[in-house]
């Protein structure tokens, strides 16, 4: 009988390893062109944008009072004479090196003004997520194990709700019940008005920079603060996550594999997480990370209502007030946060999979 | 002796669009530590008998019988604990395509350790002795590399060979093995049946071999069940097969070319009986 | 040709509209089996019908202003309500559902045959076509759609064409990914090269042929979009690029009404009920025609 698995000789093995090696190189290499592609597509994109609006970049510096001579002097000086092609290959350079403009409502560089608001946003996402994943998976699970019941129905509702409710209500109305109404939380803004000021940003993040100056006091005070738009994220968070999950794991149930175990009489709950989840782990990466990257899509949204000084309330503030540098230069940081997850995560399914690996 | 199994009127009805459907009819069969065979084409109920007797058929499927009996246990009012105690431990399964029966993630080590630990309390060293002895006995060379393998990195007889393993480990009383080659090469077909008899046979089970296919079932059964569309059509003692005296038996025996052939056109079975219900 | 219950369920169609006919019977036949859906479709059908009837639906004018009537609670006389400027808020909900049924159905027809015919293309002729066209879909897909419907707002300027416009842009690429997967399905298959000998070009193979049959994946998914399609179009009203006032579109009267928020809360909260039961209804019919159209995926 002829066994297929024969121990492979040193040689043979070296050079797998070196095989291995080689394509870890190359997948790494597609992943880099990959972003840089699509990163080229988006630049060319807010380029585009940028020039199909109406207003008149040069009128907005020098005025609409200004000669001729002043115009053309000013038209020549932002490059705006050369052909379209240096435009753009001037464009990716300043990106490429973080310059963005200026910003008309800050006069600060856009860069600058998007280091300093960004943390916030990522502090707010990152708790969303956690939330998200903590309870959306075992809910995805328990509605999966528990199909066509009550209780299925209920996860399946909150599921849907997620899609459904706009998340810039849903911020309104959670503020007026648990703070207006309930003071069970804080207000807008990320901390009360008492505290500002008072800690060192090291991180940009509250909660961490709170606890890196000592200051239990402001630390729990960011907490109240954090929990309500937090948990609003969480909660769109979840609903997708446990949807996604739910499918998989049915998937998952209706595989022979699963009756295999239960045959060799495994108890309900280990059929469940010990065997079924198990292959579910890596596609729920994939879900995981675009979720999040939906998060910071959403924070858009939020930041308005809860007066959350991150970048969504930039960009938004930005639009209201024609900033185009500040609205471009938010929609390429975004972009390239969002594609970057995307293509991750994609590389991430691959690897992992131990059926891609041989 | 006490018989192992004892059947009386098994009906499974799973629902459908047009209603009820019967998929197995009141059927009854009684098996002692003998190899029973169980033949039928697609949707003659016979798979859906095996998974019956491991009471796997869940909602929307319903199972009734008169009598379900398992060694004196009345396998229909074992709560959901109590037939985990006996699956594995006293009747086990093998199914058909190891490719989709072995979890992909798991090593196959790990799969058959679950097995054991299932059902003893062992220590690791026992444990892996067992395993390793267990894989040996189905003929696997280099037990020890396997163990580390995942299902997809085996062939189709070596997983089947690894099923095998898994599903007597814990030493079962009764064997349900469905369509245990029907995903198999024909070259290996014969190999895996060998070592299912062998191991049957040395510990005294029971076995169940359900299958469509006639010659495999007479050769290594001691008696055979005939099923159509739900029911059983025919009984009778392997070595007197050929003496079938049901028309679909006679029929399906008809249509097996043999190796002296000289028959222009095989026999087709007219359905005159039309559809199920 | 009488269309009777037999001729729709007649399991050899003489004629292509006998067949289309029929399968549209079982289908819609299945469908209603499926409470959920059938909940759905009828949220939907009322859409329909309030944005038709709204001038008679709605009990007062959603424009007229009436200062002494200001922030009145619900009540026999206003539904509703009434925001802060003495307008019924029932009738402005009424009348905004004409707003978001011409948003939704707008986006549909321009995104869904055009991310339709792309994707049918590059699957169709496959090598750089298909490289070329996906290279760009796939752009479109790894950006975020909000964000990017935000910006081609703030270049078009404000208004509700703009932002029909936009978010149509930024939908129709999930279309092409599905109508490119179903058109790589068919484009070998047997029929295929059948009609390819009788000498059909490829306009006429992808047209006749092609297209049809990515029809009900094509249909599943615009429906389930629909939600996320008003979700982003309230949005863009509630920031101010949407529809401008006075039209009450559901999110900018959302928006007018956050700083009423804690003592007259319905002015806030009811457009948000409205989007909130659309939305649902077209998930609910868009999950039950997933499950009848596409039993591969049915996840019930």
């Amino acid at each position: 009988m002829n066994d297929k698995a024969a121990a492979p000789s040193l040689q043979a093995q070296l050079n797998i390893l070196a095989q291995r090696t080689w394509m870890t190189v190359i997948a790494f290499a597609k992943f880099v062109a990959t972003i840089a592609v699509t990163f080229l597509g988006l630049a060319a994109l807010t380029f585009f944008i940028g020039r199909v609006v109406p207003i008149d970049p040069v009128l907005a510096m020098v005025g609409d009072r200004a000669s001729n001579e002043v115009y053309e002097a000013a038209r020549v000086q932002m490059g705006l004479d050369r052909p379209i092609f240096v435009q753009f290959a001037n464009y990716i350079w300043d990106v490429l090196n973080g310059n963005f403009g200026m910003s008309i409502s800050t006069r600060q560089p856009v860069l600058n003004d998007l280091i300093r608001v960004f943390p916030a946003t990522l502090e707010m996402a990152t708790l969303g997520i956690i939330i998200g994943v903590v309870i959306g998976v075992p809910m995805g699970v328990t509605a999966a194990a528990h199909r066509g019941t009550w209780l299925d129905q209920i996860i399946r509702t909150v599921g849907l709700l997620g899609y459904s409710i706009p998340a810039f209500w849903l911020g309104l109305v959670g503020l007026a019940i648990f703070y207006a109404r309930l003071r069970w939380t804080g207000g807008p803004g990320r901390i009360d008005i008492f505290f500002d000021g008072l800690i060192p940003p090291v991180t940009g993040m509250m909660l961490i920079d709170t606890l890196l100056a000592g200051d239990i006091d402001v630390f729990w005070n960011a907490v109240s603060h954090l929990v309500l738009p937090a948990t609003i994220l969480g909660f769109f968070s979840l609903a997708y996550i446990a949807r996604m999950t739910r499918s998989f794991m049915l998937d998952q149930l209706s595989q022979e594999y699963v009756t295999t175990a239960r045959v060799k009489g495994v108890p309900e709950f280990l059929v469940i997480w010990r065997h079924a989840f198990k292959p579910i782990r890596i596609p729920l990466i994939t879900v995981i990370s675009l979720s999040y990257a939906g998060l910071l899509e959403g924070s858009v949204m939020i930041e308005t209502i809860f007066s959350w000084p991150g970048i969504g309330n930039y960009l938004t503030t930005a639009l209201l007030n024609a900033d185009m540098n500040a609205v471009l230069g938010s929609t390429l940081v975004i972009g390239a946060v969002f594609i970057f997850i995307n293509k991750f995560s994609d590389v991430m399914y691959r690897v992992l999979d131990p059926r891609a690996r041989s | 002796m006490r018989n192992l199994l004892n059947i009386d009127n098994l009906t499974v009805t799973f629902p459908t669009n047009n209603g009820p459907v019967d998929v197995v009819k009141g059927i009854s069969l009684s098996l002692g530590r003998e190899r029973l065979g169980i033949v039928g084409e697609s949707g003659s109920g016979k798979s859906m008998t095996g998974r019956a007797i491991l009471k796997l058929i869940r909602s929307p499927g319903k199972v009734k019988a008169d009598r379900l009996e398992f060694d004196g246990i009345d396998i229909l009012s074992q709560s959901e604990r109590q037939m985990r105690s006996i699956r594995g431990a006293r009747i086990s399964m093998v199914m058909q395509d190891p490719k989709f029966s072995l979890n992909p993630v798991m090593t196959v080590g790990t799969q058959i350790a679950e097995a054991i630990k299932t059902h003893q309390k062992l220590s690791a060293q026992e444990i892996n002795d067992k395993t390793l002895a267990m894989l040996k006995s189905v003929r696997i060379e280099n037990p020890e590399r396997v163990l580390g393998l995942y299902p997809h990195e085996v062939s189709g007889g070596m997983g089947q060979r690894i099923m095998i393993a898994m599903m007597l480990v814990p030493e079962p009383d009764l064997l349900i093995a469905d369509e245990p080659t029907s995903a198999l090469d024909v070259s290996v077909q014969a190999q895996v049946l060998d070592i299912i008899d062998n191991l049957v046979t040395s510990k005294g089970m029971g076995l169940i071999l359900i299958s469509h296919d006639l010659n495999l079932v007479s050769s290594y059964c001691d008696r055979i069940l005939v099923m159509r569309a739900g029911e059983i059509v025919e009984e009778c003692v392997a070595s007197e097969l050929h003496a079938a005296k049901h028309p679909y038996t006679q029929g399906l025996l008809a249509a097996m070319p043999k190796i002296d052939e000289d028959r222009e056109w095989l026999p087709v079975f007219e359905d005159m009986s039309g559809s199920q219900t | 040709m009488i269309i009777s219950k037999q001729w729709l369920l007649d399991d050899a169609p003489k004629s292509r509209m006998q067949a289309q006919m029929g399968r549209i019977y079982v289908v819609g036949l299945q469908l209603t089996r499926n409470p959920l859906a059938m909940i759905g479709a009828i949220i939907i059908g009322a859409l329909i019908i309030t944005a038709i009837f709204a001038p008679w639906i709605a009990t007062h004018s959603p424009i007229a202003q009436n200062l002494g009537d200001r922030l009145l609670p619900p009540s026999g006389e206003h539904w509703m309500g009434t925001d802060e400027l003495g307008r019924d808020i029932w009738s402005r909900v009424v009348f905004g559902s004409q707003i978001t049924l011409t948003i939704v159905l707008l986006v549909a027809v321009i995104a869904a045959p055009l991310g339709l015919i792309v994707g049918a293309i590059a699957g169709y002729f496959g090598g750089w076509a298909d490289r070329v066209l996906m290279g760009i879909t796939d752009i479109f897909l790894s950006m975020p759609k909000l964000i990017l419907a935000l910006a081609f707002v703030a270049a078009l300027g404000p208004g509700i064409e703009n932002a029909i416009i936009a978010i149509a842009i930024t939908s129709w690429p999930a279309y092409a990914r599905i109508a490119r997967a179903e058109t790589l399905t068919f484009r070998n298959s047997e029929f295929v090269h059948a009609i390819k000998l009788q000498g059909a070009s490829s306009t006429r193979i992808i047209a006749h042929h092609i297209l049809p049959l990515c029809t009900s994946s094509m249909i599943v998914r615009v429906t389930l979009d629909m939600a996320g399609i008003i979700l982003t179009a309230a949005g863009l009203g509630f920031i101010g690029l949407g529809a401008q006032p006075p039209l009450p579109e559901w999110g900018a009267m959302i928006s007018r009404g956050r700083v009423f928020i804690l003592d007259q809360w319905w002015v806030a909260t009811m457009p948000g009920f409205a989007i909130i039961l659309v939305s649902l209804g077209f998930c609910f019919l868009g999950d039950g025609l997933r499950d009848v159209l596409d039993p591969k995926h049915g996840s019930e």
